[in-house]
């Protein structure tokens, strides 16, 4: 990237669907995946006659993201309309916010990709209010030309959140959000699940160039609707090379072209150009009169500040700092969620060593959740019973390869507690004696591996190791290791 | 007993007192609409069968004692802009001309609550765009007193079934005076209530700040009966005020000394208005200080702007409101066959060139330059603040007096087809009526005897915002003094 004869500049629209029950302006269910049309009224059809009526969940929903990402709540808020004929739009206008958005300016700190341990900061333009439109369907198969209109999203509640252009980066793109969907995550303003559209980001993208003196800016591209992560890394890094490419050959710069609309087309890994809905984007802006400005009361945000939360950003400083993690083990565990995180909580509370309770949630929980495709939150072993074996861990009293064992154990068996785990498993605590007889017998019985070693060649000792633990599987490793080395330098 | 004698309010005493059941006065207005409608052409559909099952529910109700309502079985006529489950709401355009709603609108439903029987749907300018009945897609409508004039408009259907006895009330809707000036130039009363004072919801929406729905009746007492139904909060219109209903009954018999009347000198001195006009409000002006009035003079200063501010404002809110009648879900839809280039953009284009009539097309093509990108500021800013400047005017005004009063149009009904070539000219017979819809405040037309060609008289009460009790009041005592008579027009 370093060597790229341009500067990258990025600014993302996401558009997150807030997790409210209803729709913005009537009482339709939002739920995802109902057989189309069967969640619409009047007033999310737009037929005459109906009239709009907003849904004050989802202000709080949006003033709750607000302050989260350090925006700027004027007192005063209203509707406008923007119009636009589309056939997946009912009223011929999106109810949305012009110039008084629910939440000004604000910015985002995330963690910088190529720098570990840095953070990148980018400046918010706004988060304003929408509603959704509906979903087309083209169905082509055949020589046919059947277009149905779903409009069970029409009026679903989205904050769209503008960003200045202050990405850099595919991936700088791609971290902020990453940061974003965990915030809102965190926020619990909203499922952020992409594969149902419920977060869906459009990328700006230009260059700037360095050309006889001068720094030159490429035309802005406007990739639309990219719904993953992946699609959003790779159409920036396409759209950046396709502009470079296309500059060189016609040195057309910004104010020479009209801002272009692209769509990513997935399959091929490119981007293509896309009919604009209006040949200008002269939307017709003016104050919806069916909906009265609304005022934002101190004691709205007092509400909404308090069902802030702990943020991710302020989890992992305190993992950092009050546990004693790595950055990148802290990072780890944020990530993951609230869900994760309350869970790791649980497990320091309850008197299991931070490292051990990180190691252990990374390695075993996070690849079980992920091998059975389970949420945190249905996780078999409760925190309160992991906890038991950590701490017996930390204590000595089971060894910790021993306790994978238990782990396993109570992933069949979770009503089991930590005794009965034991017992089943015949884990008992060996003493030195053993041990030590253990190790006289295995020397004896590998006279290889004791030359081996006198040699100077430790690895043989790891043999040892798993032939003491076929032999007794409570028998400590590091103990047995430790003993047999002795012993054999003893026979020197 | 000829019941079109009656007003709605002796007609419910009847019928509470079962002298004669709603089954038969239902019978009777039908069977009169049946007679004479051809030649008025005031209904575009009459509801037989479900008014008639609908008497026999009220009827059987008022026999086990249950009387919802003063009103109760008493029939009612209503405008084609208020959405029926039960009957079409064509709004007077092709548009919609098969359209079926299925819903009911807030305002009719409180009126079926009480016990009303609606009779059928009354024809209307398209979309409520015009002022004389004659832009409605069904045909124009005549004015029962003189046949080859109109009746007003928009809500000229609802106040030539009142003049023709063919309802004992009526609703209709004023956006910009269409239930003033029809009941001024029809010789009946019709009111404006404050904006919010009746819910919007299921009244297909024109201008939407503007709109207001409102009931036509032959008496005072009429439409303090009806008010009563029709005003109060609605949760799913966001714009209702959430204001305690009066009983606007009980404040009928109040005298009126020491009432102080403004007469508005910009309306009284306009050089447009009518010597026969003017001398019917001197007439009016003197009946109230002989009722113990205080007259003073008052000035609405703004008042040559209030044409030119609502033909901004109504329209912009109107070219959006229309968008939804694309095509695509409901109502009128033209193929796109043979059409060059999108087919969409083809059949949307088509569907509403063929739907709309050509007043509903003038205004928002209208509303879409006042708003588009460069003119905003120009037409549609400065439209919203020269409309607070009118709205102060009033506050002023209403710092000294009680009551406002003025004449409602500048003269008498006109002839049939006399403005459809001039808009501008029928814009101007607005000139007394938009104040009152650009504040927001109520308004009333009351009949004022007739002119020397025997057409009905009017004059105009303004009152400020929620200060409808009063003006009803001074409504009702100038009519107990016998300013006007309830009259049925002869169409032998």
């Amino acid at each position: 990237m370093t060597s790229m004869p341009y500067k990258l500049v990025i600014g993302l629209e996401v558009h997150a669907q807030l997790s409210t029950s209803t729709k913005l302006f009537c009482g339709c269910s939002t739920e995802f995946g109902a057989p189309p049309n069967t969640q619409v009224c009047p007033v999310c059809l737009g037929l005459p006659g109906a009239l709009p009526v907003m849904n004050q969940r989802a202000i709080e929903l949006a003033l709750r993201t607000g302050l989260a990402m350090n925006c700027q709540i004027d007192s005063v808020t209203k509707w406008d309309r923007k119009n636009y004929f589309y056939p997946d739009l009912p009223k011929g206008y999106q109810i949305s916010q012009f110039d008084q958005p629910i939440c000004g300016e604000g910015y985002l700190d995330f963690p910088d990709p190529e720098a570990p341990g840095e953070m990148l900061r980018v400046r918010l333009t706004r988060a304003h209010l929408e509603e959704d439109a509906g979903k087309s369907m083209h169905d082509e198969a055949g020589g046919k030309a059947d277009s149905r209109i779903d409009l069970n999203r029409t009026g679903t509640p989205l904050l769209e959140i503008v960003s200045e252009p202050d990405m850099r980066s595919a991936q700088a793109a791609k971290a902020y959000l990453t940061e974003l969907r965990l915030l809102l995550t965190y926020l619990g303003v909203s499922d952020c699940n992409m594969q149902e559209g419920s977060l869906r980001a459009d990328a700006n993208v230009n260059l700037h160039l360095e050309h006889e003196g001068r720094t030159v800016a490429t035309p802005i591209v406007e990739v639309k609707n990219l719904n993953s992560f992946r699609a959003v890394e790779r159409a920036i890094a396409y759209e950046a090379q396709r502009q470079f490419e296309a500059w060189k050959k016609t040195g057309q710069e910004m104010g020479q072209a009209p801002k272009q609309t692209r769509g990513w087309d997935d399959a091929a890994g490119v981007t293509v150009p896309q009919r604009e809905k209006e040949e200008s984007s002269d939307y017709r802006y003016f104050p919806d009169p069916d909906l009265v400005p609304l005022r934002i009361t101190q004691q709205q945000l007092d509400t909404a500040r308090g069902e802030l939360g702990e943020l991710p950003a302020v989890a992992r400083r305190r993992l950092e700092s009050s546990e004693g993690l790595k950055a990148y083990d802290a990072d780890v565990i944020v990530s993951q969620g609230r869900g994760v995180l309350g869970y790791f909580d649980a497990l320091i509370a309850a008197g299991a060593s931070a490292k051990r309770v990180s190691s252990w949630i990374q390695q075993d929980v996070l690849r079980t959740l992920k091998e059975q495709n389970l949420e945190i939150e249905d996780f078999p072993i409760t925190a309160e019973r992991l906890a038991q074996l950590l701490v017996a861990i930390d204590a000595g009293d089971v060894d910790n390869s021993r306790g994978k064992d238990v782990f396993q154990y109570w992933l069949d068996t979770p009503s089991a507690n930590l005794e009965q785990a034991k017992s089943a498993l015949g884990i008992e605590s060996v003493d030195r004696g053993e041990i030590e007889s253990l190790c006289r017998e295995l020397l004896e019985e590998n006279p290889q591996v004791v030359a081996q070693v006198q040699d100077g060649n430790l690895k043989g000792l790891g043999s040892l190791i798993g032939a003491a633990k076929k032999k007794n599987p409570n028998a400590d490793p590091k103990l047995v290791r430790q003993l047999c080395q002795a012993m054999i330098e003893a026979m020197g | 007993m000829k019941l079109e004698l009656l007003s709605a309010v002796e007609l419910g005493r009847k019928i509470a007192a079962r002298e004669i059941s709603s089954r038969e006065a239902t019978t009777y207005f039908l069977d009169r609409v049946d007679f004479l409608d051809a030649r008025v052409n005031a209904f575009v559909h009459v509801g037989r069968e479900s008014a008639l099952a609908l008497s026999d529910q009220v009827d059987q109700a008022l026999s086990s004692g249950q009387v919802a309502s003063p009103l109760a079985g008493v029939p009612v006529a209503l405008k084609d802009v208020l959405c029926t489950d039960s009957m079409p709401t064509t709004c007077g355009s092709r548009m919609l001309e098969k359209f079926q709603p299925p819903y009911t609108a807030t305002s009719v439903a409180n009126l079926l609550q009480a016990g009303l029987i609606p009779l059928g749907k009354t024809n209307m300018d398209e979309f409520a765009m015009g002022g004389s009945t004659e832009t409605s897609f069904s045909g124009a409508t005549r004015n029962p007193w003189s046949l080859e004039r109109t009746p007003g408009g928009s809500s000229g259907g609802a106040s030539a079934c009142l003049a023709a006895g063919m309802a004992p009330l009526s609703i209709g809707s004023d956006t910009g005076g269409s239930v003033r000036q029809p009941a001024a130039f029809c010789g009946v009363c019709g009111l404006k209530p404050t904006y919010g004072r009746i819910s919007r919801y299921g009244l297909v929406a024109f201008a939407s700040s503007l709109d207001q729905v409102g009931p036509l009746a032959h008496t005072v007492e009429d439409l303090a009966a009806s008010l009563q139904l029709l005003a109060g909060h609605d949760s799913r219109d966001s714009t209702s005020l959430n204001e305690a209903v009066p009983d606007y009954s009980a404040e009928l018999e109040r005298p009126l000394a020491g009432l102080r009347v403004g007469v508005i000198r910009e309306h009284l001195e306009h050089p447009s208005l009518d010597a026969e006009v003017r001398q019917a409000v001197l007439r009016g002006q003197q009946m109230l200080k002989d009722l113990g009035a205080t007259i003073l003079d008052v000035t609405l200063p703004h008042t040559e702007y209030s044409v030119p501010t609502y033909y901004l404002v109504a329209p912009s809110e109107a070219s959006g409101n229309l968008s939804r009648y694309d095509g695509v879900h409901y109502g009128f839809r033209e193929k796109a066959e043979n059409a060059e280039g999108s087919q969409l953009e083809a059949m949307i284009a088509r569907s509403r060139s063929q739907g709309f009539g050509a007043e509903v097309k003038r205004r928002i093509m209208l509303g879409t330059f006042a708003l588009s990108a460069g003119y905003y500021d120009a037409y549609y800013k400065k439209a919203l603040q020269v409309r607070r400047l009118i709205a102060d005017d009033y506050r002023q005004a209403f710092g000294s007096v009680d009551v406002l009063l003025g004449p409602v149009t500048p003269r008498p009904a006109f002839g049939l087809g006399e403005n459809m070539s001039d808009p501008v000219q029928m814009y101007l017979e607005d000139l007394f009526t938009v104040g009152a819809n650009l504040a927001g405040i109520p308004a009333i037309s009351l009949p004022a005897g007739f002119s020397e060609g025997g057409l009905p008289l009017a004059i105009q009460l303004h009152a400020p915002a929620l200060g409808e009790a009063r003006l009803l009041n001074v409504a009702y005592q100038i009519q107990q003094a016998r300013f006007f008579e309830p009259k049925i027009a002869e169409l032998s």
